[in-house]
């Protein structure tokens, strides 16, 4: 309803209040930037005094946000020389577009835009300025990508995958509760991946969905978590940008909890079993190295760049065990992602059933990361509908 | 528990913050003032509360403050109506603007902490009756007093001079000039009151229901509030119903998913609106004579003040 108006209104005062505030600190520091030399100076992204990172939401959101503005102060203390640049609820319209051109303006040639729906925003900005270069985070670009663009992103259904065997180990009930926002391709492969771990060590797992329709509602997410701990759910994960108020509720219940995003053990100290966790600093460092050293035209992350432990730097981990995880579950967790880092390992490694019984993947076949990320159903032993 | 508790209880419990809002803005439109910076003043008082709970361990210390911070955003308006009298919706939304800026701001370093919240307390004796028990004596202490302040609003404004002040100002206020009243005065009350209320419906949904600060959490509830004022024929009775109604609608979503019934999320979640639309709809030409003589001719564009 009125709910772009006020994000657009909220983006706008505090977005520039953020970068009001960072010209500020700007102006007061020595100008000792340069650029970095031995690069060819007319490739994309270099020779520029700054960084951007756009985010959707507050930087402090125990959550998604959180996490990639942990990951800019990395690459703030790892190139002193580039100014690094941050702007908090920048919502997925146009204003993102002004939002990175002032951030062009203040001398970034490398931006991030960390939003699933930053993409259309980043594509406008990347062809406006093809000297900048512009990395989104979580979305697929159809068809190639222009020659300064790319999206990149880990494979956290593989952490969920883990996550999901502590879950199962840990349920009495054999109900597991997930509440998420929307059925983008990324929450599914995750809800699937945690039913399907769960699985793995419980049979009889079940995994109950209840979306939100919000990113953060703090309000709706009190009512799914209730509705879920009514039912008898004892472990509730969630995909959510504010994740407090579930774990919140969970821990409030006495059941156990399943972080996502960040390590907030510190909220569930009793029913904390662990989650996964963004630990962006190693795959932003290598980006940013790619791009500063002039390669990124034709390189990896001219792409859909997808990691996983397959193939490297997966920046989803799993997050520190709750005390009552045993060290037999934290063995089968260790024994199951050593096999999701061999050729034939992967949660959806077939044969696959979908909620209907059918079957998606044969036995045998194991999808790629590119077919996970277009999964658009639920697998045996979800409870819940996808809106279609 | 049986679907229909669950709902119920939830309607109830998320229902609660509307439920204040509402009342308080049946207060300000009484007096003849809309204001849709109710959602602002909610979103103060969600804050504030949250801050001095999580400063100083005493929730209820929270909803003192909170209630305190409310009223300030809504004097904002007040000021801007009464006293300078300026267009009542352009103001209601400029002060609703100011907040969500304000809280965005100061509130990014509280979205991480920890509060001691109120908790739910089962009343004894009472929580124990089949179905009315479960549905309103297992609650929390806001649930409870707001029991105890809207029939008190009620009884304030048809049962004393105060509030036959409030409503003669909505409804003739040149009879309280003749009688020697500040119609002004009287408005900056009604609304800074409506502040008040609204500024505990942002405490309950920060330190009781979600215990969790986020930019914008009031998420249009201070808005529902203001349709359910209509809704209710300006009586703080029938908001009763009203913010129920919206509250069991906004957690049938829920209830409906956690048994695994298979309905389009995105339909679930255009239920509590356009169940609201339906209503307004409805009741729309009965409502529209219940309103504040004052109250019309701000919708019909005349002057607000004689």
């Amino acid at each position: 309803m009125h709910n772009l108006t006020v994000r657009v209104a909220v983006a706008a005062m505090v977005g520039s209040a953020t970068l009001a505030l960072a010209a500020c600190t700007a102006a007061s520091d020595e100008p000792t930037t340069s650029a970095p030399s031995g690069v060819m100076e007319d490739a994309p992204g270099t020779g520029g005094t700054a960084i951007g990172f756009i985010m959707v939401g507050p930087k402090d959101d125990y959550g998604y946000n959180q996490a990639v503005y942990e990951g800019s102060q990395v690459i703030a203390s790892e190139y002193p020389d580039l100014k690094v640049l941050t702007a908090e609820n920048v919502p997925e319209d146009d204003t993102a577009v002004a939002t990175m051109e002032q951030m062009i303006d203040r001398g970034a040639k490398i931006i991030f835009a960390t939003s699933y729906g930053h993409l259309d925003a980043a594509v406008k900005v990347a062809t406006a300025h093809p000297d900048v270069v512009v990395v989104q985070q979580g979305n697929t670009i159809a068809g190639a990508p222009l020659a300064n663009m790319g999206t990149y992103f880990g494979t956290v259904y593989e952490p969920m995958y883990l996550a999901g065997i502590a879950a199962g180990e840990a349920t009495e009930s054999n109900k597991l509760g997930y509440v998420y926002a929307f059925p983008i391709p990324q929450t599914i492969a995750n809800i699937n991946a945690f039913e399907r771990g769960a699985q793995s060590v419980n049979p009889d797992a079940e995994t109950i969905t209840v979306s939100t329709s919000s990113w953060c509602d703090p309000g709706a997410q009190k009512d799914a978590a209730s509705s879920l701990l009514t039912q008898g759910v004892d472990v509730i994960t969630q995909h959510q940008d504010c994740t407090k108020t579930v774990i919140d509720a969970t821990e409030a219940a006495g059941a156990f909890t399943v972080g996502y995003h960040a390590d907030a053990s510190v909220l569930a100290p009793k029913g904390w079993l662990t989650g996964a966790v963004w630990d962006w600093p190693p795959l932003y460092k290598e980006i940013v190295e790619n791009i500063v050293a002039g390669d990124f035209v034709g390189g990896p992350f001219n792409a859909n760049y997808r990691v996983g432990y397959k193939t490297g730097t997966n920046p989803f981990v799993l997050a520190p065990y709750g005390p009552s995880v045993s060290d037999a579950t934290k063995a089968a967790i260790d024994a199951a992602q050593a096999f999701l880092a061999t050729p034939e390992g992967s949660p959806f490694a077939g044969p696959v059933l979908d909620q209907d019984g059918a079957t998606v993947v044969d036995d045998g076949v194991v999808p790629t990361y590119e077919e996970v990320d277009g999964m658009n159903y639920f697998v045996d032993g979800v409870i819940g509908s996808l809106a279609n | 528990m049986s679907i229909i508790i669950d709902v119920a209880s939830g309607g109830v419990r998320g229902g609660t913050s509307i439920l204040y809002a509402a009342t308080g803005e049946t207060i300000s439109e009484r007096a003849g003032v809309i204001n849709l910076g109710t959602e602002g003043s909610m979103l103060a008082g969600a804050l504030a509360a949250y801050m001095v709970s999580s400063q100083t361990g005493n929730p209820w210390l929270g909803v003192a403050v909170g209630a305190f911070a409310g009223a300030l955003i809504s004097s904002v308006h007040a000021v801007l109506v009464v006293k300078r009298k300026a267009n009542q919706f352009a103001s209601g939304l400029a002060v609703l603007f100011l907040s969500l800026g304000l809280t965005s701001l100061f509130g990014s370093s509280y979205v991480g902490k920890t509060i001691t919240p109120f908790t739910v307390w089962d009343v004894p004796l009472l929580s124990d009756i089949p179905w009315i028990g479960p549905i309103l004596f297992q609650q929390d202490p806001l649930v409870y007093l707001s029991y105890l302040v809207v029939p008190l609003v009620w009884f304030v404004l048809f049962r004393t001079r105060a509030g036959l002040l409030v409503r003669t100002a909505g409804e003739r206020s040149e009879a309280l000039t003749v009688h020697g009243f500040s119609v002004q005065r009287v408005r900056m009350a009604a609304v800074i009151a409506g502040g008040v209320l609204a500024g505990v419906g942002g405490a309950h949904l920060s330190i009781a229901y979600t215990n969790s600060w986020f930019e914008n959490m009031v998420a249009g509830r201070g808005f529902i509030a203001v349709a359910l004022v209509i809704f209710a024929s300006w009586s703080p009775l029938k908001v009763f119903g009203g913010a129920y109604l919206f509250g069991a609608a906004l957690s049938l979503g829920p209830a409906l998913q956690a048994r695994g019934y298979e309905i389009n999320q995105f339909a679930l979640h255009v239920i509590p609106f356009v169940l609201t639309l339906t209503v307004l709809a409805a009741l729309g030409r009965r409502t529209i004579s219940a309103a504040p003589a004052e109250l019309k001719r701000v919708f019909e564009n005349a002057p607000p003040d004689p």
